[in-house]
């Protein structure tokens, strides 16, 4: 097992590598200059050449990116063009946020998608699988954005139950949860019911029912692990999609995470924020990724005899 | 002597989905004796699965539907009895043996869990250590070493698993086994192997059993009685020696061993039963068999056929009515060689 | 091919494809999703003729801010005073424009990449697919914004981000139809008549892998409506005063506590298209394969 995770951990390193390279080549192409950005209209044609020359800026490509890297991996990702701090700290300051929304959002979509899911498996045809099948539908055609804005005019505007910005409380994080979590609820959903209806008509629930085993046991025993492999991995992809959605949900409820902290760096062209920011959160997908697979190795006993063996 | 097991009475069971209705059981009688092994013989759709799965209320819960009659176990009325009866016989007064072993057992939970799943849901006498025990135990009955319970079903081969699909239907010492087939999967020297198996703890455990298969030599060598299924009926039925050496048969049995190769004779080619099996969704009058029958008579096409008894052997066809007026006595080889 | 042989084919084709209609007839909700999104559709399309852009949907009126929907004024008017139902009409144009040309280049370039990693294997399957596998890493809408934060926002720009986001996961499900197909009997025969590479993929294999592209196609134009949306939402994607759906709830955000309607028309309209794909894109999926059908 050991070895299967030092595996993947190596097979992590070149991803990584690949989307800073791919990330640094963006912005590379970038038409704005940095220079002028930091020094304003008004420097002087010498004092632009001193700051190039000080930065590195006439180095080649990929002398730059090796640089880049190497500072990287001590940490230091450059200063914020626009008001000067370390980039690392801004990223730091701001990570919390984004981790604790992306968690709820997660959170929230498996323990309601999974038990709906498979409630609407195992009442097929019913009027509760309507509905659920519906909600899906709904809930993945709905933009994240808009449904939070929806919510906001609910429980803020017209009720005031809860708040409609900022991350003062555990209660303003309700409303982004909730509307991070629709879509991959609506996904997972889908997803759990379908590999449910797989799993509950193949001949080892048969057997199962053949030994006497009630209706409720042979769901949670023989029928939900089984159905539940193929969405792991699904919930684990997902997570991506979940960060990405967080940096639209951060603009809508104004919260100060990694999302928000983007959106700014990217219309004020503050490159190193920009760069930072989206390798962070490509590194926090691809670790979520790396979790997932674990976990996957060791709930599905094919694979983990594979690795135990050997 | 001989002590009534399981009787089924005039079983009717159809599948009914939005677009049809299959008639797949039609009136079917059947008796099991304790401790007997009954072939049930017939090509495939001929209702044997369904009629095993009526037995153990297993069929599929929104299109399967028994219309007609009673399965009774001992004094249990198993058409009547409630969800929760049913479950205390399944696995303990009945268990099932599948066709596809391969299929059959949960991949996730290792072979040991699932042996001791059943104990844990009927045996609730037994401590853990019992069961344990009996697990242990189990495996080795049926030729497997006990440490390999730790280990998943796909580091099994498929004989393997068969056996342990059997150590499952016998951890509880059932009244009755169903065979769905049970070697049909699997290589001719495995099937062998399992044949043996069976017949052995059967033997030793005095368990009746139902045994499905379309294969003839595997009734022979296993069957104590022989049910030749068509079309979800029983057209014929006897003991082996009534079926396999007797002198008169339904046209269907003279056409089922006509279909296949026997080694002593040089016989050109096989005979094939020509045509198929009347279309489930329609209910055909008369004989079923008649628009395939190589002697169907005017009779045929509109009455039903009344069973004719000959002591243990059992045949339902208008052949053999008294006073047909026609010659009854068809044997083998008269038909079985023609062509 | 002999002109009977053609003609054979051309049937069998035809009514191959009639099979599929007919089985995306019967479902009822995927073809509610196709009559909605044809209207949308029309709607785009011939936008100019039921109002007039540069009149109704892009001139301020200030003395006609914020009416409320009425009859003049359907949906109303929004902040500066222009008509909201020709802002959503033309926002109808922006939506399915950019999601349909996005999706139908990243299936062009993915469809490429994906091919030949797929049916030349080897090394250049490696190298494609690692290279797909990078930027996979990387979850869509990040990597949408990173390449707006490098070429600025605007129409082509965006167009560009959302292609180069979408292309890897074509390229993947392109490759992975070419593999299954490939290893077919018929491939090997047409390789041992002497069939180019080329007429192979473009005769051969294409159409044996099409169904689940296009079915995936369909699904992608409507999570892309979303990106875009979305996008511009947050100011990164078509900028005002071009009538975006999702850039006019950025601009009715803070008033939205006095005037919901400008809030909850533009998403009931993103809501509805996109329903409408999703529809269409299962139904599609059921028709093309009645066994994956639960």
């Amino acid at each position: 097992m050991l070895r299967y995770i030092a595996k993947r951990i190596l097979m992590m390193i070149p991803v990584i590598l690949g989307i800073s390279l791919i990330v640094f080549s963006i912005i590379e192409l970038s038409p704005g200059d940095p220079v002028s950005l930091m020094l304003g209209d008004g420097a002087s044609a010498q004092a632009v050449a001193e700051l190039r020359e000080q930065m590195g800026l006439n180095d080649n490509f990929f002398v730059r990116y090796a640089r880049y890297i190497g500072h990287a991996v001590t940490g230091d990702f450059g200063i914020s063009y626009r008001n000067k701090v370390q980039v690392v700290n801004e990223i730091a300051s701001r990570f919390p946020t984004t981790l604790t929304l992306t968690f709820w959002g997660v959170a929230i979509s498996v323990l309601i998608g999974i038990p709906v899911g498979v409630i609407s498996a195992i009442r097929q045809y019913t009027f509760i699988d309507a509905a659920s099948l519906f909600s899906a539908l709904i809930l993945t055609s709905m933009p994240a954005f808009w449904l939070g804005l929806l919510l906001i005019l609910l429980f803020s505007l017209k009720l005031g139950l809860l708040p409609a910005t900022g991350v003062a409380t555990m209660q303003h994080f309700l409303m982004p949860s909730v509307t991070l979590a629709a879509a991959s609820m609506a996904t997972i959903i889908r997803m759990t019911r379908s590999t449910m209806l797989e799993v509950i008509r193949q001949d080892y629930i048969r057997t199962a029912k053949a030994k006497g085993a009630s209706a409720f046991r042979i769901v949670y025993k023989h029928a939900l692990r089984n159905a539940l492999l193929p969405v792991v991995t699904v919930i684990g992809l997902n997570f991506g999609t979940q960060l990405g959605g967080a940096i639209v949900i951060e603009s809508v409820f104004a919260m100060p995470g990694i999302g928000t902290l983007m959106v700014a760096a990217v219309r004020t062209k503050d490159t190193p924020i920009v760069m930072a920011a989206v390798l962070f959160v490509a590194l926090l997908a691809s670790i979520t990724n790396l979790i997932v697979d674990v976990l996957y190795a060791y709930i599905d006993p094919r694979l983990k005899s594979q690795f135990v063996k050997k | 002597m001989t002590e009534k097991l399981l009787e089924i009475k005039d079983l009717s069971v159809i599948y009914k989905t939005d677009e049809e209705t299959v008639y797949a059981v039609n009136d079917l009688n059947l008796t099991l004796n304790k401790g007997e092994t009954l072939g049930l013989v017939g090509e495939t759709g001929a209702g044997k699965t369904t009629t095993a799965l009526s037995i153990m209320r297993l069929l599929p819960d929104r299109t399967g539907r028994i219309t007609r009659g009673c399965i009774t176990l001992g004094d249990l009325d198993i058409t009547r009895a409630s969800e929760a009866d049913m479950r205390l016989i399944r696995g303990n007064g009945i268990s099932m043996v599948f066709q596809d072993p391969m299929t059959s057992l949960n991949p996730i939970l290792t072979v040991g869990e699932q042996i001791a799943e059943v104990l844990q849901l009927h045996r609730l006498d037994m401590s853990p250590e019992q069961k344990e025990k009996r697990v242990d135990e189990i495996l080795e009955m049926v030729g497997l070493p006990a440490d390999r319970k730790h280990e998943y079903p796909h580091q099994f081969s498929g004989g393997m698993k068969q056996r342990v699909v059997i150590a499952i239907a016998l951890a509880c010492e059932p009244q009755l086994i169903l065979a769905d087939e049970p070697t049909t999967a699997l290589d001719v020297t495995i099937q062998a192997q399992i044949l043996k198996l069976m017949k052995e703890l059967k033997q030793r455990l005095n368990t009746a059993m139902l045994f499905i298969t379309h294969d003839l030599g595997v009734v022979a060598q296993i069957c104590d009685r022989v049910a030749i299924m068509y079309a979800g009926e029983i057209i014929e039925i006897g003991t082996t020696d009534n079926i396999f050496e007797g002198k008169k048969h339904h046209p269907y049995t003279v056409g089922l061993f006509g279909s296949i190769p026997d080694m002593t004779k040089a016989t050109r080619r096989l005979n094939p039963i020509e045509g198929l099996m009347p279309d489930p969704t329609a209910p055909l009058g008369g004989c079923k068999f008649h628009p395939r029958c190589p002697q169907c008579m005017e009779i045929c096409k509109t009455a039903k056929p009344l069973n004719i008894i000959d002591g243990t052997h059992a045949i339902g066809c208008h052949l053999f009515a008294g006073g047909a007026g026609h010659d009854a006595r068809i044997n083998l080889e008269s038909t079985g060689g023609a062509e | 091919m002999t002109e009977q042989q053609r003609k054979k084919t051309a049937y069998k084709k035809k009514s191959q494809l009639m099979s599929i209609w007919h089985r995306f007839k019967k479902n009822k909700l995927a073809l509610f999703g196709l009559v909605v999104f044809a209207i949308m559709l029309f709607i785009a399309i011939f936008a100019d003729f039921i109002v007039d852009y540069e009149r109704d949907a892009i001139s301020q009126h200030m003395t006609k801010r914020f009416m409320s929907p009425s009859a003049e004024h359907i949906f109303g008017t929004d902040g500066f005073g222009r008509d909201m139902f020709a802002r959503i009409i033309f926002g109808a144009r922006i939506s399915i424009f950019v999601g349909v040309v996005t999706i139908a280049l990243a299936l062009a370039v993915g469809a490429v990449i994906g091919a030949s990693a797929g049916y030349y294997g080897g090394y250049i399957d490696e190298t494609l697919m690692r290279i797909m596998d990078v930027f996979l890493a990387i979850p869509q809408m990040i990597l949408a914004i990173a390449i707006v934060a490098a070429l600025g926002t605007g129409m082509v720009n965006i167009l560009i981000a959302l292609t180069v986001a979408q292309v890897p996961k074509f390229a993947r499900i392109v490759r992975a139809s070419i593999l299954t197909v490939k290893t077919q009997d018929f491939i090997e025969a047409a390789k041992a008549c002497g069939t180019s590479d080329s007429r192979i993929i473009a005769r051969h294999i294409i159409p044996n892998a099409i169904g689940p592209i296009v079915v995936q196609a369909t699904l992608n134009v409507a999570t892309t409506i979303l990106v875009i949306a979305a996008l511009s939402f947050v100011g990164l994607g078509i900028q005002p005063p071009t009538p975006e759906w999702g850039s006019m709830m950025a601009d009715a955000k803070s008033q939205m506590r006095y005037h919901e309607y400008l809030i909850i028309i533009p998403g009931l309209f993103i809501a509805f298209t996109v329903m409408a794909l999703n529809l269409m894109g299962d139904g599609l999926r059921d028709a093309l394969d009645p066994r994956l059908k639960n």
